[in-house]
């Protein structure tokens, strides 16, 4: 391989580290109505009355739209592959508020002062109800938070939406009953996983404008351009061809961009006015009227014998959707599916859960998407049970591995083809220094020192659901264009896709030409989430390249009249594959790519779609060094060694980033990042100020390795890496706290003072 | 009101509103690279220079730059692209948006402090926050780079 597994610099990094306007408020038109939102105070109120009449004269304004302006289908935001699994429960503006900043009015106008202006003339009535703020109360509670008629899924899931039930589920392999029965050791226990914030930088912005044949273009900051399309036909009441979405560089996604959040408010603007608007969210509005991470309360029993065999693992979780089901059905399932798997060889395993609504703002999409919450727990279960049995907790996993063939029964019988889980647990292990210092060494009369692990699995694409459609096109000067519907968020997929593209068709990387997303122009794509990108649209590159590659020898052999098999390619020229002196038959690429565009020419370009039956799992083994003051709770990640099995890493640096920046969001996640609500349910932590991210000050050394395995169903043997990487800091941190000091925190995040009041509780 | 200020130099003479923060005056000027992270002065996105100092021109006003330098990336576009290319040769400029006011204060940090340690730079580049990269690569991008910078001065 030439150029595909090597470090090569990102094909945007100069316009981005120049600061180039390629960001979708860089782009916008200086014309643009300037749209905004006036949003609910109430976390459960049906509007009686709204007077908007003053408002909508005021100077500068051009429209103010309430629920009686919009069209009357339901539909999810979630971008999920039509037939969306999540619940269609969304108006654009509904008559029911069911969170505190849920819209209520949008208010477009020339400039911001003069929406702000006409915003505070609306006067709205509500009829407040109570509101349901805390999920373990949500089932049956006497507010129904979806009381419409028209609420739909488009097929079953578990759902009973009259008793705030918005899915449930689960499956049972083998006699869990009896395993427990026959377990020497059992651990029981409940975890708890907070809402998070994704908190990307480039807040959520889109702008929208009618083209010269009145379509409605949308240009806007996501990774789901397509569904972006199919979702605004839905929701706007417009055939979908009457829409074309385009997507420039983002600042980022994290998942908070699978999910519509800003683009309908200017997209009603542009056909309510014909006007071009804008929207930009600013931070607060980012935090309070999005989604977050699915709040989960997980309860996890494992059994095992007393050599540490595992017997059976029921985890059951519910988890908290808020007041829409985006991506509910989906996440939770992965809570299970991608956890349970690590631990195939248990005899039995069971997997329930149940979804609530809730008057917070909607969960979604966020890096790791459920199995992050499910690693949690299960990964810190398993870390009780090694305590419970005396074992080392690195034994009692390698003693129960899933392996290379096996059959996983929780992962949709998928059969396993490549797995270096062992090595990275063993090659972590002597990076940590784990035998010296498990569990932990007092640094002095107050300080200590102590180590923790977990271990984990995501998978890659959704099997049999997402679908990545490219098209590679020879052009004059012998250098290709590459058109993809992938969207690049950060992550670098215009970068590994050119390496790709520049391997099969042994060019060097700067004859590839990326075209981002268009939808007018790119062919499809389901979007970049479910660590999808690298392996399944970089399969559809293997194949269009192939596919170009038989068209450019097939050209060549008209050209030189003669039998195209007897042809080869090596990048440069075409020739005779036996007789390489041959210089009758050798015709250069650029030689012939300049003659096929004149007269009789024919264009070259092969389109290639690729989905793939299976979702093989990267893997992930982190370890994790703290130093904690026994006296004020203090704790500091001191060292993180994150050792990665991604198959083949396409570009090692771009592979290491992702594991540096996903162990970092990792460490917020177990440390401090928490959304809270006050009694009225309102969002407490709506800035920077109040939900911390974590900051260079925050962090330790962190130092990732990879070992290798080789993925037959992945491009050049690669497997996924975006999200594996957020899972393992969690539970190794609540780890080595518990060997730091004998407690267990059971619920995120592990606060300093959450850790000192369970010191105190202890003592 | 009037104000006259030097942008990347050259003069500017224009009437804006007393609120007008620096930010948005920056950015309606063209001067794009400017982000915007955050309403609380917490993000360090929106970093330029006013006379040679890094300041948040989101937390300043328009109105107080009257007579004063102010330098965005699009004024040092060299020195911002030797930086970015070590940034680059780590992987370590993912989505970018934090990019332009981060150089901004990286570039400041290397006029100001003689060889510093490991600490110094992380507290001088405190305000800076980045969500995607994990800090690391931009650790070992300014490593490098102030290394290569040494040593090209010794070469001298
Ligand atoms: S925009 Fe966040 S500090 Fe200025
Ligand atoms: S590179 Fe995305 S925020 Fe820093």
């Amino acid at each position: 391989m030439r150029i595909v597994n090597t470090a090569v610099p990102k094909v945007d990094a100069m316009a981005l580290v120049t600061g180039k306007p390629v960001y979708t408020d860089d782009l916008a038109p200086k014309n643009c109505l300037i749209v905004k939102l006036l949003r609910s105070p109430h976390a459960f109120a049906k509007i009686c009355d709204m007077d908007t009449a003053v408002a909508a004269q005021m100077p500068g304004i051009a429209c103010v739209i309430t629920h009686r302006d919009v069209p009357r289908h339901r539909f999810t935001m979630a971008g999920q592959s039509y037939p969306e699994p999540s619940p269609y429960d969304r108006l654009i503006l509904d008559q029911i508020v069911r969170y505190v900043g849920d819209p209520v009015a949008i208010v477009a106008g020339t400039t911001e002062k003069e929406v702000e202006k006409a915003m505070r003339e609306i006067t709205v009535s509500y009829e407040v109800f109570e509101p349901v703020l805390d999920p373990e109360k949500a089932l049956d509670h006497p507010s129904v938070i979806h009381p419409e008629k028209d609420w739909h899924v488009n097929f079953d899931i578990g759902s009973q939406v009259e008793r705030n039930l918005c899915c449930s589920g689960g499956f049972e392999s083998g006699d869990t009953g009896a395993e427990f029965s026959a377990s020497d050791v059992i651990v029981d226990e409940v975890y708890h996983v907070k809402a998070n914030s994704q908190a990307m930088m480039e807040t959520f912005r889109t702008y929208t404008y009618l083209d010269h044949n009145n379509r409605l273009t949308i240009v806007t900051s996501t990774q789901i351009p397509f569904h972006i399309r199919q979702i605004a036909a839905r929701a706007l009441g417009i055939p979908k061809q009457n829409i074309r979405v385009i997507k420039p560089r983002i600042g980022a996604g994290f998942g908070a961009k699978q999910t519509l959040i800003s683009e309908l408010f200017p997209a009603i603007v542009t056909l309510t006015t014909g006007k071009p608007a804008k929207i930009v969210f600013d931070r607060t509005e980012s935090f309070i009227g999005s989604t977050s991470r699915h709040e989960m309360i997980i309860r996890v029993k494992v059994g095992a014998d007393k050599e540490g065999k595992l017997l059976a693992i029921h985890l059951h979780t519910l988890s908290n959707t808020g007041a829409y089901g985006e991506h509910a059905p989906t996440t939770v399932g992965l809570s299970g599916h991608k956890t349970l798997p690590l631990y195939n060889k248990a005899k039995a395993c069971k997997f329930s859960y149940q979804v609530v609504y809730t008057n917070t703002m909607s969960a979604g999409a966020f890096r790791g998407y459920g199995a992050t919450q499910g690693t949690f727990a299960l990964e810190s279960a398993m870390n009780e049970l090694a305590a419970k049995l005396g074992m080392d907790p690195l034994t009692l996993r390698l003693k129960n591995l899933l392996e290379e063939g096996e059959i996983l029964t929780a992962y949709h019988g998928e059969k396993l083809n490549s797995c270096a889980l062992e090595a990275c647990i063993q090659k972590g292990r002597e990076m940590i220094g784990w035998e010296k210092k498990f569990p932990c060494v007092r640094i002095s009369d107050t300080k200590v020192r102590a180590v923790g692990a977990a271990i984990t699995m995501q998978g890659s694409s959704i099997p049999n659901i997402d679908m990545a459609a490219v098209e590679v096109r020879l052009q004059d000067d012998a250098y290709y264009t590459l058109m993809i519907g992938a969207t690049d968020m950060g992550t670098g997929c215009d970068t590994i896709l050119a390496q790709i593209a520049a391997e099969c068709l042994e060019c060097e990387l700067d004859k590839i030409i990326v075209s981002g997303v268009d939808t007018d122009h790119s062919p499809y794509d389901t979007g970049s989430y479910a660590s999808s990108t690298t392996f399944l649209t970089g399969m559809a590159v293997v194949k269009a390249c192939e596919r170009l590659k038989g068209k450019i020898i097939r050209a060549a052999g008209l050209r030189l009249k003669t039998d195209p098999a007897a042809l080869a390619f090596d990048g440069r020229a075409i020739f005779n594959d036996n007789e390489k002196d041959d210089e009758k038959n050798r015709i250069n690429l650029d030689d012939l790519a300049k003659s096929l565009v004149v007269g009789a020419g024919h264009c070259l370009s092969a389109t290639a779609s690729h989905s793939s039956p299976v979702s093989p799992p990267p893997f992930m083994a982190g370890f994790v060094e703290i130093e904690m003051d026994l006296e004020t709770g203090k704790t500091h990640v001191i060292d993180y060694v994150g050792v990665v099995d991604c198959g083949t890493p396409i570009n090692p640096n771009l592979a290491r980033l992702q594991t540096e920046g996903g162990i970092v969001q990792g460490i917020g996640m177990a440390l401090f990042e928490d959304i809270t609500y006050g009694k009225t349910g309102k969002m407490m932590n709506n800035s920077f100020m109040q939900y911390k991210i974590p900051s260079r000050l925050d962090l330790g050394e962190i130092r990732v390795a990879f070992q290798s395995s080789y993925e037959p169903a992945g491009p050049f043997g690669a497997k996924s890496i975006g999200e594996v990487v957020i899972n393992t800091p969690a539970p190794a941190i609540a780890h080595a706290i518990t060997n730091a000091c004998g407690i267990h925190l059971r619920t995120l995040p592990m606060t300093a003072e959450n850790i000192l009041m369970k010191i105190r509780e202890k003592q | 009101m009037q104000i006259s200020c030097d942008i990347n130099g050259k003069a500017y003479t224009r009437h804006i509103e007393p609120d007008l923060v620096l930010i948005d005056f920056l950015r309606d000027l063209g001067f794009l690279s400017l982000k915007q992270g955050c309403d609380t002065t917490n993000c360090g996105l929106c970093t330029v220079w006013v006379d040679g100092t890094p300041r948040l021109s989101c937390a300043m006003l328009a109105a107080g730059i009257q007579g004063r330098q102010i330098t965005t990336i699009e004024g040092v576009e060299k020195e911002a692209a030797a930086f970015g290319q070590f940034l680059a040769a780590q992987g370590a400029d993912q989505c970018g948006f934090c990019s332009p006011g981060f150089i901004m204060n990286v570039l400041a940090m290397e006029r100001e402090l003689t060889d510093p340690s490991d600490d110094q730079i992380k507290h001088y580049l405190a305000g800076n926050l980045c969500r995607c990269t994990g800090y690391a690569g931009q650790m070992r991008a300014i490593t490098l780079y102030l290394g290569a910078r040494k040593g090209e001065l010794s070469c001298e």
